[in-house]
């Protein structure tokens, strides 16, 4: 149901969010603040090689130092984990290899820190080291000493993890009618979230009952490992999301220290607290994969794409986390921007000794992005043609879908690009050596089509009560600072009638929320949104009811307005009141679950959302020749959001997101060096202060989508996506060289200078992409574009296509992949 | 949370007393003024003294003396930030002032002070990082080990120099005085570093820096430039100080001093020769550049890949001999 | 890091004036001001990021100067009036910047908010009204993950428009 904005209260008002008053004074209590009686702190001991046998564990003299309350030892969690049921490979603590340095092994309790980390050095752990892995390279081949993981875990040679192939339609035909055909390899490497916050939970185990608090994105999947490695059952457990000081992608796994302060907390008896320390941080990671690409695609003599197909080769670290979706996410969402007539995929990720990689703001989406933004630049150069036209030309249209089956429904990607161009001068720039302008496009999900553990439940549950005190709406989503709360309080106050203020939120607690599966993949505002939309249109239906009654106003209830903390003749609170009396207890719940969306093959369920949001993006650089030095001067970003619910969030959420994509496209890197984090220190690792970031313009666009809630879709990782290939054609446009590895350094842009000077190639980055043998592809054939069935009716249309009886059960064929690791 | 070792934390009433006490404990203790420099490094247990001889507390050091014709007393205590903003100092020599205000982030400049940042521990990313790092990859010469490890065969260490005031404090020729358990003594800035990576100064430990002496401005133009990543918190990857005095057109003199580029600041004595007697055209200040910075050997210890730094060094120099020169 | 366990502890007893209040602490002397703070005296509004002064998020007013609480000893500021977030304004009274970075969305996950309050605090103080530029640099020590900076830099502003200085 789709409402114009004049006649909403609360949507679409720049309202300060509603914790903000909290945090502004400092009263917001994070993980770490908890300081409960009697409460031990835990430190752990850490892998110090790259890759080892664990050969012996001694922690005997660790236990008899005065004030250490307990030691762990891998024999002591032995159940393993991990978020995706395909990656189960992870222990809280390991007991027989360790496979990066800063793998956790042993943990202590101690009644202060202090202590604690001392009695680490009295552990004495005994390896067997064996060679380290330590590029995409070096992973594809033989290994030197052993596999990282188990082969009968993998079911892959050497150290490949995962590997995917698939071809939409003919490539081979559409390669041949291209008049022009064009490679590239890029690279883009990995770097980290880098939240404010340092990760930590305190836990305690009373009567029974393990509580945990945590600095979280994700409290139902955190619960679900502890009852799993613990092995206790989901309601003796309960997760409480701690206020939260930074995510990105790096708070979404269950992590070791989670269930290392609950096992702990069981053990003696109190409460025990871990907060890990910056460099542990980093070791914790999950964060942007290192991704080698490989991009080749065909166009028309005027631009337009026939066939493209995508390689990328992505380095996953010591252990699975997100990465087999973060494998898929390099090249699926390519389809939502371009109409790419025939795509072939395929992908491959391969586990090294480094901290494990997983998500991070967009997902595996950027590194695609930059390739494919950066490779169609080439083709427009090659062609003499204008990137932004040659780009232009193949934009979706919206309600389309596309070649992979993503299903594109509003898509307000003319609207932003017109209005970067134009308020940037883009098109009658004046060009200067030395100064530069890029441009370029993205999009990404409002939320993925798909759990991480495949069920038949909804996705996002809200549910109200109202009494006569007022409104309470319980939801397990996580407010990490996106605004999830505001989101949630401002939907249930729009549909009642009143403020955001006004409605109390219980938020991310297992034991009293109903589920949401977290704050990722940007689906928090499409799915609680939506969910809470259903829950606080059945209230106002039953308070309307009452006063109906009381009015007595009969058959059309549509004249009864809430408005302005009234209903109908009544204020709220007297409303209340009525309802109460009329029905008992007032207590609705709304839910939301993503329809069935993907293609009918194996593997379809990553990359199908429900919308896509839109983002369009141009740089202004200055960029040194002598020095190779850039500076980005000023940036516009165009953000089509759907509806902004609240545009002082959205506007937010837009410029923290570009702020992030100028830290990778310029400082941020993920880099080793003899086998270990080269610099897991904040002074190191290069994140842009005040004096790095420039003036960012921001416009929303609003597409009002069909199915989001009021219309909104995401905004808080699309907008990274730009940001980076724009920097990178901005250079270009300033010094004439391709710089197509990320970050760009000012020594890459000096080799790519001398490059051409020396008549080479003006570009620096990879020169070719690993061979490695995908295999024979999934070929599926590609949906009408026109066919934007989803759900129920989709599902039918694909049993009928396999001859298969309704009523059979049908569990769409991405669900499960692979076996477990075997323990 | 990383946190300090256990430590004694001794007060003093004097300067010499303090020299005296940390004497006394020899390898236990180490003087400490602001701690912006020492308490991380404690914290990563790159140092591992059981008490620390404080010195912020002897007001007589936080005073700055003296003026454009008599020269200054800047005492050791005065915060970095406060010797960026002294008025006359920053007019009478600029250069000196404003790599005080290039230190790091406003906020540890309202702690860290002229002579502790004099006496910045040299750095090294093998060097810079906490024990639990520092024992995984075996130690290193500079702290528990025996190798360098960014250039193995070496017989030394090759911790890098990282001090943003002490270039043009050389550069303009100023001296330090140092209080020791029997008395003071003064020495050129330029005189207080040693081409080692861990023995970088030469004084004793327990000497105290009491105020550096900065000589009349005299018609002496100062610049300094300091090359980093960030426009905020990070150390010189590689800076330039500079000053010179002209006549008319001419050089009279000229000194520039490199930070970043090796284990003590490195004067470009051939360069300061072949600025004498010319004009500042651009091509002298290239090729004096050039010569400068041919004594820079960076090595693949700090920030971005040392071929980059070492052709910058002609760049920062460049740019401080131009500033200095459109002074006044 | 075992043996200094064997080493005796030096505690002093310190006045410490917070936020207008004094507080009589028995402490180690080698605790920071950052760990006084939040431990000892339970003002836990005062946050870490690294606790090596590489980020900013500790940061306090020492007699209106920010200064970075992981990097002080007690005992060096002893006398010395402390202000942390908790007395800059509370959520019945809150500071200009306070209303300002509320109002305008400069708080996202609120991490590293109160450091960035007192350091533009300060800056006000001494400077009522800064341009874009002074803003910036006066920040600088602050990282911020979230916002992108553009959020907090309007904040200041608005809060100097509005006489945010005390």
């Amino acid at each position: 149901m789709s409402q114009s904005s004049d006649e909403l209260s609360v949507i679409g008002r720049p309202l300060p969010r509603v914790d903000a008053a909290a945090k502004v004074t400092g009263v917001a209590v994070y993980a770490d603040d908890l300081n409960l009686p009697r409460m031990v702190h835990c430190r752990i001991l850490r892998s110090p090689h790259p890759h080892a046998r664990i050969v012996s564990v001694d922690a005997s003299a660790a236990r008899r130092i005065p004030g250490v309350k307990a030691v762990l030892t891998g024999q002591d969690l032995p159940i393993r984990f991990g978020i995706m049921p395909v990656s189960q490979d992870e222990r809280a603590l390991e007991a027989e290899k360790v496979r990066y340095v800063g793998d956790p092994i042993v943990a202590v309790a101690a009644v202060d820190e202090e202590i604690a980390a001392a009695a680490l050095d009295a552990v004495s752990v005994e390896y067997e080291v064996l060679e380290p892995v330590m590029s995409i390279e070096q992973a594809l081949r033989e290994p030197p000493d052993e596999p990282i993981h188990d082969p009968a875990y993998t079911h892959r040679p050497f150290n490949v993890h995962r590997q995917l192939s698939y071809e939409f339609g003919d490539v081979g035909a559409g390669f041949a009618r291209a008049d022009y055909v064009r490679e590239d390899v890029f690279f883009y490497q990995g770097n980290t979230h880098l939240p404010m916050e340092q990760h930590s939970a305190a836990a305690t185990y009373v009567d029974g009952r393990l509580t945990l608090w945590t600095s979280t994105q994700v409290v139902h999947y955190v619960h679900r490992a502890l009852a799993k490695v613990l092995e206790l059952p989901m309601h003796r457990i309960r997760v409480i999301g701690a206020a939260h000081g930074g995510g990105f992608g790096g708070k979404t796994d269950p992590f070791a220290h989670e269930i290392i302060v609950s096992k702990l907390a069981m053990v003696t008896g109190r409460p025990v607290k871990c907060t890990l320390t910056r460099e542990e941080v980093f070791y914790a990671h999950r964060g942007r994969h290192p991704v080698l690409m490989w991009i080749k695609t065909g166009v028309t003599s005027d631009g337009r794409i026939t066939a493209m197909h995508y390689r990328s080769a992505l380095d996953g670290g010591g252990y699975g986390s997100y990465g087999a979706a973060s494998a898929f996410y390099t090249g699926t969402l390519q389809t939502t921007t371009y109409d790419i007539p025939a795509y072939k995929f395929d992908s491959v990720r391969v586990f090294t000794n480094k901290a494990p990689c997983g998500p991070k703001r967009g997902h595996g989406t950027p590194q695609g992005r930059f390739g494919v933004e950066l490779h169609l630049e080439k083709i427009a150069h090659d062609l003499g043609m204008d990137p932004v036209e040659l780009k232009r030309k193949n934009f979706v249209e919206p309600f389309t879908r596309a070649v992979n089956w993503l299903r594109v429904t509003s898509c307000g990607l003319e609207e932003c690009t017109r209005k970067v161009l134009d308020a940037s001068g883009y098109l009658s720039r004046d060009r200067r050596p030395g100064r530069g302008m890029g441009f370029a496009i993205s999009s990404y999900m409002s939320g993925a089509g798909t759990a991480i553990y495949w069920n038949d439940m909804a996705h996002s549950e809200v549910q109200l009560k109202v009494d006569r005190t007022g409104v309470t709406a319980y939801c397990g989503a996580m407010e990490i600072g996106q605004g999830s709360d505001s989101v949630l309080a401002s939907v249930v106050a729009e549909e009642l009638g009143l403020m955001p203020a006004d409605i109390r939120l219980v938020t991310a607690d297992t034991d009293t929320t109903p589920v949401d599966l977290g704050s990722y993949s940007s689906r928090v505002t499409f799915m609680a949104g939506n969910a809470a939309l259903e829950a606080a249109r059945r209230m106002r239906n039953l308070l309307v009811q009452a006063v109906a009654e009381k009015m007595g106003v009969r058959g059309d209830l549509s004249e009864i307005e809430v408005r302005d903390g009234r209903i109908g003749d009544f204020s709220f609170e007297e409303t209340c009141e009525l309802g109460t009396a009329k029905f008992g207890a007032l207590s609705t719940a709304g839910s939301y679950r993503p329809p069935r969306i993907g293609g009918p093959f194996k593997g379809s369920g990553v990359g199908p959302s429900p919308a896509y949001s839109y983002s369009a993006c141009v740089v202004q650089v200055g960029a040194d020749a002598r020095t190779g030095i850039v500076t980005v001067n000023r940036l516009w970003i165009a953000h089509d959001v759907g509806r902004a619910i609240n545009p002082l969030l959205v506007i937010g959420q837009v410029e923290g997101s570009v702020y992030m994509g100028l830290g990778e496209a310029l400082m941020e890197e993920q880099t080793y060096r003899h086998g270990r984090h080269k610099w897991p220190s904040m002074l190191e690792y290069k994140s842009p202060t005040f004096l790095d970031t420039p003036e960012i313009e921001t416009f929303i666009v609003e597409t009002i989508d069909p199915e989001g809630p009021y219309g909104a879709k995401e905004a808080g990782q699309g907008p990274l996506l730009p940001v980076v290939p724009a920097v990178a054609a901005a250079i270009y446009d300033a010094l004439g060289v391709w710089l197509d590895e990320i970050p760009i350094t000012p020594e890459k842009v000096l080799r790519a200078l001398e490059a051409r000077r020396k008549g080479d190639v003006p570009r620096y980055g990879p020169k070719a992409f690993p061979t490695f043998d995908f295999g024979e592809p999934i070929r599926v054939q590609p949906p009408d574009p026109h066919d934007m069935r989803i759900g129920v009716e989709l599902e039918e249309a694909f049993r009928r296509a396999r001859g298969v009886a309704a009523g059979e059960g049908l569990r769409p064929a991405d669900a499960k992949g692979g076996s477990p690791p075997s323990c | 949370m990383l946190r300090l070792p256990r430590l004694r934390y001794l007060r003093q009433g004097s300067p010499g007393e303090a020299a005296a006490a940390a004497a006394d404990l020899g390898a236990r203790a180490m003087l400490v003024a602001g701690g912006t420099d020492l308490y991380p490094k404690l914290k990563r247990r790159q140092f591992e003294p059981d008490t620390l001889v404080g010195l912020s507390h002897l007001r007589e050091l936080r005073e700055v003396r003296g003026d454009a014709a008599a020269g200054f007393e800047v005492g050791a205590l005065v915060t970095l930030r406060a010797a960026s903003a002294h008025p006359a100092l920053a007019s009478a020599h600029p250069g000196y002032a404003e790599a005080a205000g290039l230190v790091s982030s406003p906020p540890l400049r309202n702690v860290g002070t002229i002579g502790g940042n004099l006496c910045v521990d040299t750095r090294c990313n093998y060097y810079d990082m906490t024990y639990e790092w520092r024992k995984s990859i075996g130690f290193c010469m500079k702290k528990d080990g025996d190798i360098c490890l960014v250039a193995p065969s070496s017989p030394r260490c090759w911790a890098v120099s990282s001090s943003d005031t002490a270039p043009v404090a050389i550069a303009l020729g100023a001296t330090v005085v140092l209080a020791g358990p029997d008395g003071t003594r003064e020495l050129p800035v330029a005189a207080l570093y040693r081409d080692d990576g861990i023995e970088y100064l030469a004084k004793q430990h327990f000497e105290v820096v009491t105020s550096l002496r900065l000589p009349p401005s005299d018609g002496v133009r100062s610049a300094y430039v300091k090359l980093r990543r960030r426009g905020s918190i990070d150390f010189p990857i590689a800076g330039a100080g500079v000053a010179l005095q002209l006549d008319g057109k001419t050089v009279r003199w000229a000194r520039i001093v490199m930070s970043g580029v090796g284990s003590r600041p490195v004067e470009a004595t051939a360069a300061d020769a072949l600025l004498v007697g010319k004009e500042l055209t651009p091509e002298i200040i290239a090729e004096a550049a050039e010569l400068a910075a041919k004594p820079a050997k960076p090595l693949d210890n700090a920030d971005l890949a040392h071929f980059w730094r070492k052709r910058m060094v002609r760049v920062v120099v460049e740019q401080a001999v131009e500033k200095a020169a459109a002074r006044r | 890091m075992l043996n200094e366990l064997d080493r005796p502890i030096q505690r002093e007893v310190l006045t410490l004036c917070v936020n207008g209040e004094d507080h009589q602490v028995l402490v180690p002397v080698h605790k920071t001001l950052l760990e006084v703070l939040r431990e000892d005296l339970g003002l836990t509004g005062t946050k870490h990021g690294c606790e090596l002064g590489e980020c900013g998020t500790c940061t306090v007013l020492i007699e209106g100067e920010p200064q970075l609480s992981c990097l002080l000893l007690p005992i060096q500021i002893e006398g010395r009036d402390i202000t942390t977030v908790e007395g800059l304004g509370s959520t019945s009274e809150l500071h200009p910047l306070q209303r300002a970075f509320a109002e305008l969305g400069a708080a996202q996950c609120g991490y590293c908010t109160p450091g960035m309050l007192l350091a533009g605090r300060a800056l006000l103080d001494q400077n009522p009204s800064p341009d874009r530029d002074q803003i910036r640099a006066a920040l600088a020590g602050n990282l911020c993950r979230c916002t992108g900076y553009s959020k907090i830099v309007e904040a200041v502003e608005l809060a100097a428009r509005r006489g945010g200085a005390e």
